[in-house]
């Protein structure tokens, strides 16, 4: 620690931070462009200028940039110093030059960081009498506009796409006062990271296009914490509602997890909310096959009728919160509670859970991944499963090129100086996947084999690690020298990191992962194991136990031992044989389905519930890294819509039950914190009687929300009541605290000053580090108790037996694969169509090639065929979920035979390919 | 030591000598006149630091127009182990793109080997394996003529592996600039020279310590090295006597505009303004009179008829408030109005502006704009007040991320300062008062 001394005043600062970093740590409004706390200094804009003084006798001083000078104990430097404010003052007015000054017209315009500092800087008087410059605007696909005469040349877009997140296709084009940030020519943007120029570009340059459609003013949107529902990251995100709308959603810093960064699935597939596919009425299906609508009385008496007949069974979800599945777990009991993942899921789900419950490496933190100097990844392609890990996994490879700038004389934020100095320097990943991955690039080595053939590379990498742990079946010689190079990089780290999931679908995948991790520890490494998840609840649904499975559910209801099902947010022909499943929904008296958008398990319902989505409600989702964290109502649903929990509370207390009788979830999270793996639940998040220092409830609106009154004036010109909230310590309401409260709380980010999200610094202990008052959420497996006896799996004692037909084996995409982003309208225009990929020989077998079609023979998926020398002859990989294609995972060997009829989409489709 | 013939006109003397074939220094003629013997005899029987202690002590200022003590750069090289893995390099900055200057184009086209003996001996003193001559674009001659110096030296054996017959080995290229000015800059350069954009980097790390592809790396201009021979052959005292002033050696000037002889000489440093003007260029063209120079290229303060005494040294001219740059002065006569001058410097700044930086992507142009409006007529009053405000804070070393911005304010702030009185008339008199008539 240093003191600086600034305008007088003495501050605590890091030795060796940039100044810029330290007055903003330290509270003090410095403006600034270029700079950003994830990407460090460059130094190009000129806006952080300060003066620096020798001593205290110096009283001239040097005007320096504060982003571009380091920290050292006793420096005195002045913000207020008349010569710093005066070319602060011109570096605003020489930005503003060519600026088009259409606020008004703008996205931006109220969250502009680049008013914000004109604001700050002082500079009000417009002076240049010449032409402004101005450009052509790109095509830059669903997700993004592009207002290039807005540009302040800040370099912000590239250093995040090109240099943070790897992208390619956005440059630096042009020079002098004719900076171009664009692509070479139109077309989508090909990163999956590319939402975050929204919030990375100080200015309107990149704008949210969704949002611009309909866009309200930040002041005018009313928002609360949540989590991304996307997948099992668990990215802490602000959505934001007007008119009853999902209207967009920002970036919810986290110091643990996401940091300032989403992925594009998350921010763009939240639009699901507002879906035509969604209902908000209850129906029940009449004898010709339709619904016909029932009020919320006649809902809640048809569903507690149906209570009475007794022999019911549940069947829960991972994508429900934890809370409406224990709601539903209640219900039916814990022997009749499924937890709705198909059965071959849940065991790898559950299988992952003991790993971290019982084995002595610990799940790591985004901010850990970050961190590790060595890294395998078994098998998960985390660029397509979870995306924003693998952004986390690009900034692990950085820490050679960190470890040699010091050496070097180059401050570890000094990013330019870094990367030039490191050049292709990178911390060791050792990546082995069926496939290619977004992330190959960095990697030291990768190789592509199917998940039996990783699975006994990650056998052999604990093996040569530690000699207690069995190696298994001999490996090829260039098997062999990935196993040596891997294993000597991860014995040399310090904070080695195994990545591995569920997403091989292969048992011997997560154990080769583990043993990998446990070999590290058992030499006293600090070795870390992360196995990515599904879904935003896997482990959440996991933690209720895997018996009795889909199958065995399936079973009870052909066998007629249950004749009640109930189905909570979940599409079951995503997860089981079709046939299979409507012979199981036949044979039941009656099933309901509570979910929040028509699917195929809603259409074959007899009773359906409109249930409400992760913005409409609270509830927990536990995440890959077993980190439970609470989402919070964005905004009141329209029409019968409420929390699945609450569909099921009312339904029963109208059967006579007491047993869910809650009255607010909090009564439901006190109950479910009984069960032992969720006794961490109350602690996820705050109880609706939280009040903070002032007393006074959290604010969900911005100070200058307007239109309250006025919004529903063309239904009633009466002044509607304000909603009240008895579920949360929020406030539909502008009145109220946001500062004041715990930052893990923050419904919005604003400060003083600091209108667009950069104010999220206000939040933060210190600049980059944790939220004040702590980072949200607990993670109910902190780090699992070792066993006394050195863990480890052994290796399959033999290979898959050699079956007819093609082995399939899922892939996946960014866009397509989820189910819920899916059903957004601008992620629907990134997602492929359904594809296989042979290798090819059995191409040729089958007599296709690439841009012909497949077709199962079996069923009515279709398939466009690509060919893919990594895919080993005798499987068949496939895009998993995406439409068109197999609805769930075939479990068997599959036929496929030429597709005739198959027309390749147009050139301009699937704009996105693998890799 | 090793002194046959002691030149006085170490860089010029074999393209004086070449006249008959045209002034082309062929090898041969290049090694009857002790062509490559520095390099060998540094290379085959001196220490790296040996080299380096003599052109230290020969005070061989870079000629680029910095004027930083190359023996001195040459000792941030680490050395041996130190290193670390990998290639040290050497590069020639080539890139000769200030205005008035053509003297590295000079030395290239007619005496290509003694820029690559220059090379040799300064790869040698910082054991770089790899020379760069990272040269302007528009160079076709010169480059093709260094390509095929390179290719005689290497037949011969010396360039590529063990050069001289001695354990030193040392590749050279030629690489042609794809064309900006910035590209002078050394840093700007190494990353135009690394296929990236040509924006200047930050120091830390300096190029000696992380230059090229993150390695040492030494960046010399011409001129420098191919002072480098003539230092090794004849020692540092030799050369600090080659000097009529304060610095040492000869050092190519020039003179452009209405003078009489506009041309290049190679002449001693510290030589005066004057002689320069008067005795080489042969005065100025009759019926122009001197009004100011630009001594050391466009990037320099006006100097004034007052200033003709002063030596052509890097301490006298910087006294006077200028810089001696590269040495080649531009000579501004009565018949041009500085204000459209200024606007055209400027125009040329706020052209090579990378886009890096504010004050100089956005304040150049801006410049260039207000002085339009004064040279066309449209001038107001408070616009030389803003011109100032704005070259003073652009021109402030530090202000900007490098220093193409403070070079492109020295000629404006010292146009401001010694001509003055013609801007306001522009503005009071409604436009320029030498275009008559087509103002107002």
């Amino acid at each position: 620690m240093a003191s600086i001394i600034v305008d007088g005043k003495t501050y605590d600062a890091t030795d060796g931070q940039n100044l810029l970093h330290a007055c903003l740590s330290a509270g003090l409004d410095l403006p600034y462009f270029c700079w950003h706390p994830a990407m460090g200094s460059v130094g190009a804009c000129r806006q952080c200028a300060i003066v620096q003084y020798q001593d205290e006798n110096d009283t001239r001083g040097r005007l320096t940039m504060a982003c571009m000078t380091p920290v050292s104990d006793g420096l005195r430097i002045s913000i207020d110093a008349s010569n710093a404010v005066e070319f602060r003052k011109a570096v605003i007015e020489w930005l503003m030059l060519n600026h088009p000054h259409d606020c008004p017209v703008c996205e931006e315009g109220g969250e502009c960081h680049l008013q914000d500092m004109t604001v700050m800087s002082g500079h009000t008087f417009r002076r240049y009498a010449g032409n402004k410059r101005t450009f052509n605007n790109q095509y830059l696909g669903p997700f993004i506009n592009h207002e290039m005469n807005r540009c302040i040349t800040c370099f912000r877009c590239v250093r995040f796409y090109q240099d943070y997140a790897g992208g390619e296709d956005l440059q630096a084009f042009g020079s002098r006062s004719r900076m171009y940030f664009g692509r070479a020519t139109d077309g989508v943007l090909e990163s999956e990271f590319a939402g975050n120029l929204v919030e990375v570009c100080p200015t309107g340059v990149f704008t949210d296009k969704p949002f611009s459609a309909s866009y309200t003013r930040k002041w005018d949107l009313q928002s609360a914490p949540s989590i991304c529902a996307s997948c099992g990251v668990g990215c802490n995100i602000l959505p934001a509602e007007r008119y009853g709308r999902l209207q967009r959603v920002h970036n919810r810093y986290h110091g643990e997890l996401n940091g300032y960064f989403l992925c594009d699935r998350g921010r763009f597939g939240a639009d699901f909310v507002n879906s035509d596919e969604r209902f908000r009425q209850a129906g029940e299906k009449t004898d010709d096959g339709s619904f016909i609508a029932l009020d919320n009385e006649g809902a809640i008496t048809r569903f507690a009728a149906a209570l009475d007949a007794g022999d019911l069974i549940g069947i829960g979800s991972p994508r429900a919160s934890v809370e409406a599945n224990f709601a539903l777990r209640t219900l039916v009991g814990p022997d009749r509670f499924c937890n709705g993942m198909s059965t071959a899921e849940a065991q790898l789900v559950d299988h992952a859970l003991g790993m971290l419950r019982n084995g002595p490496a610990p799940a790591p933190t985004l901010k850990d991944v970050e961190q590790a100097d060595a890294v395998l990844i078994l098998g998960e392609d985390i660029s397509n499963t979870a995306p924003r890990a693998a952004l986390a996994v690009r900034q692990a490879a950085r820490n050679e090129s960190l470890n040699m700038a010091p050496p070097a004389g180059i401050p570890t934020w000094q990013d330019a100086g870094v990367r030039g100095h490191a050049q292709d320097a990178r911390s060791p990943v050792f990546s082995a996947t069926p496939l290619q991955t977004r992330i190959d690039d960095l990697a030291t080595r990768t190789l592509h084999v199917p998940p039996e053939r990783i699975a006994q590379l990650g056998f052999h990498i604990a093996a040569a690690l530690n000699p207690d742990y069995p190696a298994g079946a001999q490996l090829n010689e260039d098997h062999t020298t990935f196993v040596r190079d891997a294993a000597a990089a991860l014995g040399a780290a310090q904070r080695p990191l195994i990545i591995s999931g569920t997403g091989a679908a292969n048992t011997s995948v997560l154990e080769a992962a583990a043993n990998v991790a446990w070999a590290l520890c058992n030499t006293g490494k600090a070795a870390s194991l992360m196995l990515n998840v599904p879904e935003a609840n896997s482990f959440g649904a996991a933690m209720f136990g895997t018996q009795p499975s889909l199958d065995d559910a399936l079973d009870m209801l052909e066998r007629g031992v249950a004749r009640t099902v109930v189905i909570l947010e979940n599409d079951l022909f995503r997860r089981v044989d079709r046939a299979r499943l409507e012979s199981a929904l036949r044979q039941s008296n009656t099933v309901i389905a509570l979910d929040s958008l028509q699917n195929e398990t809603v259409d074959h319902a007899d009773l359906v519930l409109p249930a409400a989505t992760f913005a409409e409600c609270e509830g927990t989702y536990v995440n890959y890294e077993t980190r439970a964290q609470r989402f919070y109502q964005v905004f009141l649903p329209k029409g019968d819509v409420k929390p699945a929990w609450r569909w099921i509370s009312d339904a029963a207390r109208s059967a006579g039950r007491t047993d869910l009788a809650w009255d607010h979830i909090d009564d439901l999270i006190a109950d479910c914190a009984r069960v032992d793996a969720f006794s961490g639940l109350r602690a996820a998040g705050t109880q609706a009687g939280f009040r903070g220092s002032a007393n006074i409830r959290i604010a969900r609106q911005p100070h200058r929300y307007s239109g309250r009154t006025a919004m529903d004036a063309a239904v009633s010109v009466h002044e509607p009541m304000a909603p009240s909230d008895e579920e949360s310590p929020f406030a539909y309401s502008m009145e109220g605290a946001n500062q004041t409260a715990p930052a893990a709380l923050m419904s919005y980010t604003w400060s003083p000053g600091w209108n667009s999200n950069q104010a999220v610094m206000k939040y933060q202990q210190e600049i980059g580090g944790h939220l004040r008052g702590g980072d949200p959420g607990v993670r109910l497996i902190e780090r699992g108790t070792t066993l006394p006896d050195m863990m480890r799996f052994s290796p399959p004692t033999a290979d898959t037996p050699t079956r007819e037909g093609l082995q399939p084996l899922a892939v996946f995409e960014v866009f397509g694969s989820d189910e819920l982003s899916s059903e957004a309208a601008a992620v629907q225009q990134r997602i492929p169509d359904a594809y296989v990929i042979l290798n090819p020989e059995d191409a040729a077998t089958l007599g296709v090639e690439v841009g012909a079609g497949v077709r199962d023979p079996a069923g009515s998926a279709r398939f466009a065929v690509r060919i893919d020398p990594d895919v080993q002859p005798g499987y068949v990989y496939y895009g998993s979920g995406l439409p068109g294609g197999w609805t769930n995972t075939p479990t068997a060997a599959v036929t496929l035979e030429r597709d005739p009829e198959y027309q390749p989409p147009s050139p301009d489709h699937n704009l996105i390919m693998r890799g | 030591m090793r002194c046959s013939r002691a030149m006085n006109k170490p860089l010029t003397e074999r393209i004086d000598a070449a006249e008959g074939s045209g002034g082309r220094v062929s090898l041969d003629a290049y090694e009857r006149a002790d062509g490559y013997s520095a390099a060998r005899a540094a290379i085959t029987s001196m220490t790296p630091e040996e080299v380096q202690g003599v052109v230290k002590d020969a005070n061989l200022r870079g000629r680029g127009g910095a004027g930083f003590p190359t023996g001195v750069k040459w000792s941030f090289v680490p050395m041996g182990d130190a290193a670390g893995p990998g290639h040290k390099y050497l590069v020639c900055n080539a890139d000769e793109m200030e205005p008035g200057t053509f003297k590295d184009r000079y030395l290239m086209e007619n005496d290509p080997h003694l820029l690559i003996e220059g090379m040799l001996i300064g790869a040698y003193a910082i054991q770089a394996d790899r020379g760069y001559i990272f040269i302007r674009g528009e160079y076709h001659d010169a480059a093709r003529r260094l390509e095929q110096a390179i290719a005689e030296a290497r037949a011969k054996g010396y360039v590529g592996d063990q050069v001289f017959g001695s354990s030193f080995s040392v590749e050279l290229a030629v690489h042609r600039s794809g064309g900006r000015y910035i590209c002078g800059e050394e840093t700007a350069l190494l990353n135009a020279l690394e296929g990236k954009r040509a924006e200047p980097r930050t120091k830390p790390p300096f190029p000696p310590v992380s230059g090229a592809w993150g390695r040492p790396t030494i960046v010399n201009n011409v001129e420098t090295l191919c002072n480098v021979p003539a230092i090794l052959r004849n020692g540092a005292a030799w050369y600090h006597a080659l000097g009529v002033g304060e610095d040492a050696g000869t050092k190519v000037f020039g003179v452009s505009g209405r003078v009489r002889n506009p041309g290049l000489w190679e002449l001693p440093m510290g030589t005066p303004i004057r002689e320069l003007l008067e005795v080489h260029a042969g005065g100025m063209q009759d019926g122009f009179e001197l009004r100011g120079i630009l001594p050391g290229g466009a990037s320099t303060d006006f100097l004034t008829a007052e200033h003709l005494d002063l030596p052509m040294d890097y301490g006298p001219i910087q006294a006077a408030g200028s810089r001696l740059g590269t040495g080649t002065m531009i000579v501004i006569d009565d018949s041009v109005c500085i204000v459209d001058l200024s606007r055209n410097l400027q125009h040329f700044f706020a052209q090579e502006s990378c886009g890096f930086c504010t004050p100089c992507r956005e304040g150049l142009p801006w410049i260039e704009q207000l002085l339009a409006d004064i040279e066309e007529g449209r001038g107001q009053p408070g616009d030389l007040e803003l011109l100032e405000k704005n070259a003073e804070f652009i021109g402030a070393p530090g202000n900007t991320f490098c220093l193409h911005a403070t070079g492109a304010m020295e000629p404006m702030n010292s146009a401001l300062k010694y001509f003055r009185a013609e801007f306001e008339a522009h503005i009071e008199q409604g436009g320029c008062p030498l275009r008559h008539g087509k103002a107002g």
